[in-house]
């Protein structure tokens, strides 16, 4: 598999054309909006939580494949997570996107689909801006948070 | 005079190789364009051979270097027809001619009230500075709109314009679209409200012969990377009688007659505007591609990207799932598209896996997506050295692209 395969999977495809848990949520205990200011990709997140497990996801926006198959996959991992699990996911999403595609990531699960996207630099952001925009929503921040 | 597309190739020495196992296609040339042989020689030259600062040492590398140096101002001039090398100012590029004029003659004469009209065509460096000085100076900024093909509807600009009208500031090509707009007559109407114009010619100095006194702007920007010379070098074209009415935008050395702490008299121009250590060998990068440019011939390099520019554009609208953006009826060889279903940073990649550079996002003109309701497109922009096989490939590749995402 040469790495453009490796980069646009049938699950990768799959995801970015026919996103899982689009929509908003109102009334939910997190939200945020992220940005990619060098290609104009938005997202809204928005989850709710119950004891600190998260139990609903939705986003919306506007993306390539790789940002909203990242941000549907990403919001099906998170349910069930505890916000410390789902932030510690991001954490090593964003090193494996950016140091250790090569490595197991067993935690990550289905995600480890998107290490191929470290290949390609102008992309990784589009895989982590779901992952950045999580984070604002756990820090509860009202500035959209940007990849840059 | 035809081209001999197969010998200016060989100019262009980055354009032999192959990118991911495939041929170059470089069809990125509205970002930046390729540098011929003899502009990369005239840097290397400049640094081997001349290196020193301009217009200071009274030794003899300072002088050559000053004399290589001035001479392309000279050529600048003839190449958009100013009146006089005076009126050239060297900059960094198109950008910081805009802030040239909007801080430096923005914030001499621009009132609270006052207005400075630009079109939605623009891009962020057509927007932002405006908006810059209008913070500044209590101004207010208006936008004249746009149709559906992406041409500025004159009528329109016609009746944005009035007496508090100070500034209009459109492009002369837009660089998302490839629009030509009617300077000429945009600029005379500005004029019949007595607003100075500024016109962006970053991406029409590459493309067509430009004459600035023709036109009969006031001000014309220009950078040099579009131009096949070096980054960080463009120029300011304005009517002396306003650029010695303007105050200086940037204090240093340079710039001064006499300094003491009590007052500092100014240099007369071009020096007025170019505080500090210039770019000198980007500046005589852009003499020697000017001589190149001239060398082809500006209207046989428009016959042939016009030409280009036809060829693609019916490759693309026989294609299924492809929508061109921007449709003018006077157009530059700027091709933008989108693709149903296929966000244009994906195609971008998948591209480039087949050798072919080309844009792809908002370009800089995020107003302009916003008007035609798309987040990013993907731009295509050729010049002479081009050829039709390439365009060949991008269409190859644009099937592969939607083979990929099972839309083929």
């Amino acid at each position: 598999m040469d790495d453009l395969q490796a980069l646009y999977q049938e699950v990768i495809i799959d995801h970015g054309t026919k996103p899982r848990n689009q929509g908003l949520l109102e009334n939910c205990s997190h939200q945020a909006e992220g940005f990619n200011p060098l290609c104009g990709d938005e997202l809204m997140l928005y989850f709710d939580t119950e004891n600190d497990v998260i139990t609903e996801v939705k986003f919306s926006g506007e993306g390539c494949a790789i940002s909203t198959a990242s941000a549907s996959l990403m919001s099906q991992f998170l349910i069930g997570k505890t916000l410390a699990e789902a932030q510690a996911a991001g954490e090593e999403f964003t090193d494996m996107t950016v140091n250790t595609p090569n490595e197991a990531h067993e935690n990550l699960g289905k995600l480890t689909i998107l290490a191929g996207v470290n290949k390609y630099p102008s992309r990784v952001k589009c895989a982590t801006l779901s992952w950045h925009t999580l984070q604002a929503a756990i820090d509860k921040s009202s500035q959209p948070v940007t990849t840059e | 005079m035809s081209l001999d597309i197969t010998k200016i190739r060989e100019d262009f020495p980055i354009l032999g190789q192959t990118i991911n196992g495939h041929p170059l296609g470089y069809l990125d040339n509205a970002a930046t364009s390729q540098k011929p042989t003899v502009v990369i020689n005239a840097v290397k030259d400049y640094y081997e051979k001349i290196n020193a600062n301009v217009h200071r040492g009274a030794h003899t590398l300072s002088e050559q270097a000053t004399e290589e140096y001035e001479k392309t101002r000279k050529k600048i001039q003839r190449f958009i027809n100013a009146n006089h090398s005076d009126e050239i100012i060297y900059t960094s590029g198109t950008t910081e001619s805009i802030n040239l004029v909007a801080a430096s003659y923005g914030r001499a004469n621009l009132q609270p009230g006052d207005e400075i009209l630009i079109t939605a065509l623009e891009h962020h460096s057509n927007i932002v500075p405006w908006q810059l000085i209008c913070e500044q100076t209590g101004a207010v900024l208006k936008v004249a709109p746009i149709n559906e093909k992406g041409e500025v509807i004159v009528e329109d600009f016609k009746k944005a314009l009035n007496s508090k009208t100070k500034i209009a500031a459109f492009s002369h090509i837009s660089n998302a679209l490839g629009t030509i707009n009617p300077v000429k007559e945009m600029t005379a109407l500005a004029h019949e409200y007595n607003a100075v114009v500024l016109i962006d010619g970053a991406q029409a100095l590459p493309f067509m012969q430009v004459d600035v006194q023709s036109i009969g702007c006031d001000f014309y920007t220009g950078s040099g990377h579009k131009l096949f010379a070096p980054t960080g070098i463009g120029f300011l074209y304005g009517k002396a009688e306003l650029l010695n009415a303007m105050p200086p935008y940037k204090g240093g050395g340079e710039m001064i007659n006499q300094v003491s702490f009590a007052k500092t008299t100014y240099a007369a121009l071009p020096y007025k505007f170019e505080a500090g250590t210039p770019n000198i060998a980007g500046a005589i990068g852009l003499g020697h591609a000017i001589d190149y440019l001239m060398s082809l011939g500006q209207e046989a390099i428009t016959a042939y990207e016009d030409d280009l520019l036809a060829y693609a554009t019916a490759k693309a609208e026989a294609m299924p799932g492809i929508t061109i953006i921007g449709t003018a009826n006077n157009k530059a060889s700027i091709l933008s598209m989108v693709l149903d279903g296929i966000h244009a940073h994906d195609v971008g990649t998948i591209l480039d896996h087949q050798g072919i550079a080309v844009r792809t996002g908002h370009h800089c003109a995020m107003p302009v997506m916003k008007f035609f309701k798309v987040a990013a497109t993907v731009r295509a922009s050729f010049v002479f050295y081009n050829t039709k096989e390439e365009i060949d490939a991008l269409f190859v590749g644009l099937k592969k692209v939607q083979e990929m995402f099972g839309r083929g």
